[in-house]
């Protein structure tokens, strides 16, 4: 979810420098979800993921004075929460193969969907959470990193376009061409696990439509 | 214009985010209903969004919260001492 007030955060940060310390409690507080999760699909694992958030935060607050409020805060904290994750990753000599930075994307191209008419229309009993939450997570995990961040920032936190393009430092077209690339990607390794498993419709489809 | 269903899946991300223009997006409808292939594709990628974005299948590890904000604290305390 994205709860951000500029109002609140700006009054906040003005507060905090002029000596309410405390006050960076409350102000963090609605980042922490997105700088764990943006930190996990950089790193690949919680212990890791959460003493560099822990790192990022600390970092967040020592450098407050520097913050223009020219994005909204919650970018600038995923941007140094991103720079964090990356400093680290270029230390363990990059464990993971695919390049973070990669500037060039390759095109959507040919991709065949997994054809499932049957996941729409018999509503089985659903997956236990835990075992569906595994699922998601690992689907997750094995997506190239590129996407994998963009998935996480999009349709994890819910940040929009133009949010992820700044915390990613990537355009808002290449957010729009991995978004879709990583979507296709999920799509076709979870549509024939997930078969019946169909979410709750209330509410769910009403956007976009 | 006519489209095929490779058309359909090029656009179906956009298609869920409501950022196809009004006269793709007729074209894709029309498509949507004669097609049960693209249909079911479309319906199974906006469940896997769906999914994706339950914030419940996502949870912090237990007591991270906690530890984050006495990380704070004492970062607070150093500065002040
Ligand atoms: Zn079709």
């Amino acid at each position: 979810m994205n709860l951000s007030n500029p109002e609140f955060e700006a009054e906040c940060i003005q507060r905090i420098l002029a000596g309410e310390k405390q006050l960076f409690h409350e102000l963090i507080r609605p980042c922490e979800r997105s700088i764990f999760f943006l930190l996990l699909s950089l790193l690949g694992n919680e212990t890791d993921a959460e003493d560099a958030a822990q790192e990022t935060v600390i970092k967040v607050y020592l450098n407050l004075r520097l913050f223009r409020g020219e994005s909204q805060f919650k970018t600038w904290v995923l941007s140094i929460a991103r720079n964090e994750g990356l400093g680290r990753l270029r230390k363990v000599n990059s464990r993971r193969e695919d390049s973070l930075d990669a500037e060039t994307d390759e095109t959507t191209g040919d991709y065949t969907p997994a054809i499932l008419t049957s996941w729409r229309e018999i509503p089985l009993e659903e997956l236990e959470r835990k075992e569906l939450g595994e699922i998601l997570r690992a689907a997750i995990d094995s997506l190239p990193a590129i996407y994998r961040n963009v998935v996480l920032l999009r349709d994890i936190e819910e940040m929009d376009v133009r949010e992820t393009a700044q915390a990613l430092r990537i355009t808002e077209g290449a957010v729009k061409v991995r978004l879709h690339r990583a979507r296709a990607l999920l799509q076709k390794s979870l549509a024939p696990k997930l078969k019946g498993f169909v979410p709750k419709r209330k509410g769910l489809f009403g956007w976009g439509l | 214009m006519r489209i095929d269903c490779k058309h359909v899946w090029e656009y179906i991300s956009a298609y869920i985010d409501g950022e196809v223009d009004a006269e793709l997006r007729a074209h894709i409808d029309k498509h949507l209903e004669t097609c049960e292939i693209c249909s079911a594709v479309l319906d199974s990628t906006r469940n896997v969004v769906v999914l994706v974005a339950d914030g419940r299948v996502f949870e912090l590890p237990a007591g991270f919260s906690q530890r984050l904000h006495e990380r704070i604290d004492q970062e607070l305390k150093a500065e002040t001492g």
